[in-house]
């Protein structure tokens, strides 16, 4: 019905634009309503239908931008509108904005449909279709609010979704809140949730008082009355600009995981492995690298900005690779990856290449969802050996003393318990060749040509950050190799990768598709053709922003492509001819010493928090409740100094003059009287209360009385 | 206008005829008791609707005005005067729309003595109209010391363990402000000649510094009502003694009476003080929603915990009524309503369990959501919209607070703003807090305990989501389109700002 309506209305479908948010909350609301009824196949079905019908509409409405270069805002509703301030629910539809739609509909759907089959295979599933449910709906809601914020045509509106892209990774982060990673009883799972939220929250402290300086310089917070103002602007008080695209800085560095906030994402693996590709790689993590292209218009005003910005990106970069090398958990690897390859976007734009910065962040969609999903793919395999080695040794084993098994720390992501997958999961292992191949940089994967735009761009643009982001990309090839020797090489190191089974197909298929994007995905921008410079520049010109423009640079090419390789022979050299397990310690450590133990423990940045943030809070707040205000202000002043104070006086002058039952009786109460007012009380509770209430009424009006005839 | 037939007289009083069949039903029948008492409440509502549909948004002055002269001895001017404008109507429908929340809470919590509970819980809704609709000062004074007493009964009597501390320590407590006020509205009544607050707004001309004192003597009531730190601490020891219903009322609307109290009188009656007390004042707020906040976090209760986040919560709405612009005020009043519906809702919640469990403390929950995925998912939303989630009712009030306060000439710096954009950061911290320790997690060791007495925990029954469900469509409706409320109070508050201005701009 509605594509008929489509059909009939032209070439122009911005109007659809709505319908971004509209398709997940509708497939949600079915699921919330029906689910109960549905079995597995419908729910995922409803849920994936919802977020593919959004890509659809993200792909009408590029088509309409063919013809509309510029974009258009959608009106929806008006949201507040109080004095000069006016905030509208609208929808900005350009190039930029729908770049960020069709991957979040695209990959979002890919990621839907493998979530039917990976949260049916979860061995802490158990068949709970409750669970099941709960979890569709919250992937919609992602989508929705992820559609939210990158549709919004005003920054108040683009934080809705911003903080509700936030609410989506609490709830799934924490999904099975009453287990940790190894599915036994623990609060773990939840306090990861909570880390994430509230270091996101430290982060959107950022932006809302980016907001609010940004409304008081421009009156209006709509990206194009602000971006239109911000010259003039700039030239009376650069201060102003300096000071709004850096408290953003703050937020960026909350939900793309940059120095110094990224530590939520790390402990955000605690989700279920749909989660982590979708939200914590591919999609929600970028919309900081979204919000600085978004303000390039402010951005590119402050060059002094801009430098901080892409420090902390290159920064970043570096020291998130620095401690991929040292860890053991596959996922773990890939989230300080993230991090890691979020710091290139960041940098990326944050030196103002722009395009080179957005068009990282789609391939880095493409193959990062590609390698945290056959990741998934490999725990599952691994559980499923796992599974198998048990029944082999126990035939009997029934119910409980299957749990009391499980009970013995496994852990299905362990590296350490891999080795020699590549026979047992063939499909897997060579979709995760292809996202590795990606991920390092080598021609002629996607990878590859993103990474060297932001390198090429880097050589011009801030030397520093190209010897930061250069270095970095060396360490990912290295942890790239040193995983896929840990996982897919040498012998199995524990029966349960011996017996790995491969996964079905429901698994599989959406995995070719990214595998098929992680290869091709580089023809996006080839150089010297540039789809996607023009493409973007159709939303930039507006504003007439003069972008540099990065030519093609073969000495670049050649180094990182150099470099990469190096880093995967040296990682061969280490890791390649012996296996690591438990028992010995990880070759590296032979060879760095303390600098790989500080890899390995992350170089103790969570216990530095504790030491100087959060155990200090802990502190003041439980002195400031326990001393200050009950022992010192409750306890003493008020019923000590105050109480007693009155409890005298009214002993000694009132009491001779004042209805006993009435003042006196009070007083007692506040001091050591209770006792006595509660036997007082105690009479009273016989039926006289309604007297009572009288006599007290009274009591009032007379005394007023009194004042007022006195 | 027919004094009878006034929707504001009727709307006020109508509670009472309640009151008078209450007393004609036999005590022992509990369930007439409790239907008679929720049926008066929801015609209460209703006249409440029509006053609504009366209510002229366009308009910024007082409507549906009645002005009887009642106590004219001795000079003296006092006339019964009511009348409703932007600045009441939304809490007068927060009231009308919580007493029949709050009476439908206690249809299994409250066994003892119904027929006096509905009693007093009538009672207090008449007084608590009476003191958003009274526009003599000495009239609301009358109302305003009249919701004392029935809130003293329901603490004292359907209270917890330490319920008489708690139920005289708030008498006294707040009687001990209302004294001050009393001084400063005779003081008003002898020299301005009149009572009635309109016509002392207009004689206007006391020297600002005369004004200084009359707020603060206004300010001593008021801010132990909020409360404003430092002056919170009746407010845990009501709060945890006090049944579910009594504890929603008195966050929801009770509360806003000190709130309200500042925005009706203190800033109209004496706007050069308001002026140059509005930064003493922010201050104040600001280390109420940081202190309030800290102090949540460390409870071990889940009452208090609640409780303290009033005070973090009151900080927030004190701090937009005192940036003394739209953005500011409108936010405040708005928030006002916010904190009525979402930690009305918390203590909805947070009885419901007690109900069951019988313990409020923090360390034997866990892993509830697994066992009543209802309670959990409302409990939850509830929690969001009290931290300020976009999209929910929490986060347009605080916003447009935080907006106003940034950039308020007369708080005059951008510093307190953002030290309490701080608090957003602490609600998270406490907030979250709550809703993990309770619902997430393993399963805490309540649940085996209640299992040992009958079934176990059980979710949500249908009175129970009936009793939410009103609340929850409200949080959704001012968070995702909070325009008509805004509308209802705009041209009030732009006459009141505009007022204020000219009286800076006069001490200038």
């Amino acid at each position: 019905m509605l594509l008929s309506e489509v059909v009939t209305s032209g070439p122009d479908f911005f109007y659809l634009a709505p319908w971004l948010v509209f398709f997940p909350v509708i497939g949600l609301l079915i699921n919330i309503i029906f689910g109960g009824r549905f079995s597995e196949k419908v729910i995922g079905t409803v849920a994936s239908t919802a977020s593919g019908l959004t890509f659809v509409v993200a792909v009408l409405l590029a088509l309409s931008l063919r013809a509309h270069h510029e974009g258009v805002t959608i009106l929806l509703a008006e949201w507040i509108a109080i004095g000069e301030l006016q905030l509208d629910w609208a929808f900005r539809v350009d190039t930029l904005s729908v770049t960020m739609m069709m991957v979040v509909g695209g990959v979002g759907t890919l990621i839907h449909i493998y979530a039917i089959g990976y949260m049916h295979e979860d061995v802490r599933f158990k068949n709970d279709p409750g669970r099941f449910r709960r979890f569709f709906v919250f992937l919609n809601l992602f989508i929705a609010a992820m559609m939210i914020l990158v549709s919004g045509d005003n920054y108040l509106m683009l934080f809705v979704g911003w903080e509700g892209v936030g609410l989506c990774s609490f709830l799934l982060i924490g999904f099975w809140y009453e287990m940790d990673t190894l599915a036994r009883a623990s609060t773990d799972n939840a306090m990861a949730a909570k880390k994430a939220f509230i270091t996101n929250r430290v982060g959107d402290f950022g932006f809302l008082i980016a907001g609010m300086i940004m409304f008081w310089a421009f009156k209006s917070v709509q990206f194009d009355t602000v971006f239109e103002a911000a010259h003039h602007i700039a030239e009376l008080q650069p201060g102003i600009i300096i000071a709004i695209t850096l408290f953003m800085l703050l937020g960026v560095a909350g939900k793309s995981a940059q120095i110094p906030l990224f530590v939520w994402l790390p402990d955000a693996m605690a989700g279920p492995t749909p989660v982590s590709a979708l939200i914590h790689a591919a999609t929600m993590v970028t919309a900081g690298v979204y919000l600085v292209a978004r303000s390039a218009p402010l951005y590119m005003l402050v060059p002094q900005a801009q430098g901080i910005v892409a420090i902390v990106g290159g920064a970043t970069a570096l020291f998130a690779a620095t401690i991929a090398v040292g860890q053991y958990d596959i996922k773990k690897v890939l989230a300080y990856s993230t991090i890691s390859q979020l710091g290139f976007m960041v940098a990326a734009v944050g030196m103002g290449a722009f395009v080179a910065g957005m068009f990282h962040l789609v391939t880095h969609a493409f193959f990062k969802a590609l390698l945290f999903l056959s990741a998934g793919s490999v725990i599952l395999g691994v559980e499923r050996g796992h599974h198998h080695g048990h029944h082999d040794h126990d035939d009997h084993g029934h119910g409980d003393h299957h749990d009391d098994e499980k009970s013995e720390v496994f852990d299905p992501g362990d590296m350490r318990n891999m080795g020699g997958m590549r026979k047992s999961m063939p499909v897997t292992f060579w979709l995760y060749i292809i996202g590795s191949l990606a991920l390092a940089g080598i021609f002629p994967f996607a990878g590859f040509w993103s990474k060297d735009e932001i390198l090429a761009e880097a050589t011009a643009l801030n030397f520093t950050v190209y010897i930061l982001l250069a270095i970095a990309a060396f360490f990912t090839a290295f942890y790239m190799g040193r995983q896929i020797w840990m996982v897919f090489y040498g012998k199995p190191k524990h029966e349960a990768a011996e017996h790995a089974e491969e996964s079905p197909p429901i698994i599989t298929v959406p995995l070719m598709v990214l595998a098929a994007l992680s290869i091709l995905g580089g023809a996006l921008n080839l150089p010297g053709v540039g789809t996607f410079t023009h493409w973007l520049e159709m939303t930039y010109e507006k504003f007439d922003l003069h972008l540099h423009h990065g030519e093609f640079n073969l000495t670049v090419a050649i180094t990182s492509t150099v470099l990469a390789l190096l880093a995967i022979g040296i990682s061969w050299l280490i890791y390649g001819r012996k296996s690591v397990t438990f028992d010995q310690a990880d070759p590296l450590k032979r060879i760095l010493g303390p600098i790989f133990v500080g890899m390995e423990n992350k170089w103790w940045i969570d216990e530095l928090y504790w030491a100087v943030i959060l155990n200090p809070y802990i502190a003041i707040a439980k002195f400031t409740a326990d001393v200050i205000d009950w022992r010192f202000w409750h306890d003493w002043f008020h019923d000590k100094v105050i109480a007693g104070t009155f409890n005298w006086f009214s002993k000694t002058f009132l009491d001779s003059w004042i209805d006993q039952r009435g003042i006196d009786g009070f007083a007692n109460g506040l001091a050591a009287g209770t006792k006595e007012l509660a036997q007082r009380l105690s009479g009273i509770q016989t039926g006289f209360v309604r007297n009572y209430a009288l006599s007290v009424f009274v009591g009032v009006v007379v005394i007023l009385g009194y004042l007022i005839l006195q | 206008m027919n004094p009878v037939l006034n929707p504001l007289t009727l709307v006020t009083f109508f509670p009472l005829l309640g009151v008078l069949a209450l007393f004609f039903i036999q005590s022992d029948r509990k369930n007439t008791l409790r239907w008679t008492a929720l049926i008066t409440s929801l015609i209460t509502f209703g006249i409440s609707m029509w006053l609504l549909a009366e209510f002229n948004a366009k308009d910024p002055e007082l409507q549906m005005v009645i002005n009887l002269p009642w106590i004219q001895v001795a000079g003296w001017n006092i006339s019964f005067y009511m009348g409703v404008d932007g600045l009441s109507i939304l809490l007068v429908l927060l009231t009308t729309f919580l007493t029949p929340i709050s009476i439908l809470s206690t249809w299994t919590a409250i066994e003892e003595r119904v027929k006096d509970f509905m009693l007093f819980f009538l009672l207090l809704e008449v007084g608590m109209l009476g003191v958003f609709l009274a526009q003599d000062l000495f009239l609301f004074y009358v109302f305003w010391e009249f919701t004392l007493v029935p809130m003293y009964f329901l603490i004292g009597i359907w209270g917890g363990p330490n319920r008489m501390y708690a139920a005289v320590k708030f008498f006294l407590y707040t009687m001990a402000g209302s004294l001050l006020m009393l001084l400063a509205i005779l003081w008003l009544g002898i020299y301005q000649d009149t009572f009635a607050v309109p016509e002392l707004i207009a004689k206007g001309g006391i020297p600002a510094n005369i004004q200084i004192w009359l707020f603060l003597a206004f300010a001593a009531a008021f801010a132990i009502k909020v409360p404003m730190w430092p002056l919170h601490s009746w407010l845990p020891d009501a709060h945890v003694e006090a049944p579910t219903a009594g504890s929603v009322i008195l966050a929801g609307v009770l509360l806003k009476m000190g709130t309200y109290g500042f925005v009706r009188f203190n800033i109209p009656l004496f706007p050069a003080a308001a002026v140059k007390l509005a930064p003493w004042m922010a201050l104040l707020a600001v280390i109420g929603i940081i202190y309030g906040a800290a102090v949540s976090y460390a409870q071990k209760d889940i009452k208090k915990l609640v409780a303290y986040s009033s005070v973090s919560h009151l900080g927030f709405v004190m701090l937009g009524l005192f940036a003394l612009n739209p953005q500011g005020i409108q936010g405040g009043i708005l928030q006002m309503i916010n904190h009525g519906l979402s930690t009305g809702a918390l203590f909805l919640l947070v009885g419901m369990i007690y109900e069951q469990t019988h313990t409020r403390d923090f360390d034997v929950y866990g892993g509830l959501w697994k066992l009543t995925p209802v309670f959990g998912t409302l409990s939850l939303i509830v929690v969001l919209s009290s931290m300020g989630l976009p999209g929910l009712n929490g986060f347009v009030g605080e916003f447009t607070i935080l907006l106003g306060a940034f950039g308020s000439d007369a708080i005059g710096s951008p510093w307190y703003a953002g030290l309490a954009a701080i608090g957003v950061i602490l609600a998270a911290v406490y907030m979250l807090y709550m809703f993990q320790k309770m619902f997430l997690g393993p399963e805490g060791s309540v649940v085996e305990e209640v299992k040992k007495h009958g079934h176990g925990i059980k979710d949500l029954n249908l009175r129970e989501i009936v009793t939410l469900v009103p609340i929850l469509i409200l949080i959704f409706w001012i968070g995702l389109y909070p325009k008509p409320f805004f509308a209802l109070m705009a041209p009030t508050v732009d006459k009141l700002v505009a007022a204020v201005q000219a009286a800076a701009v006069a001490m200038h």
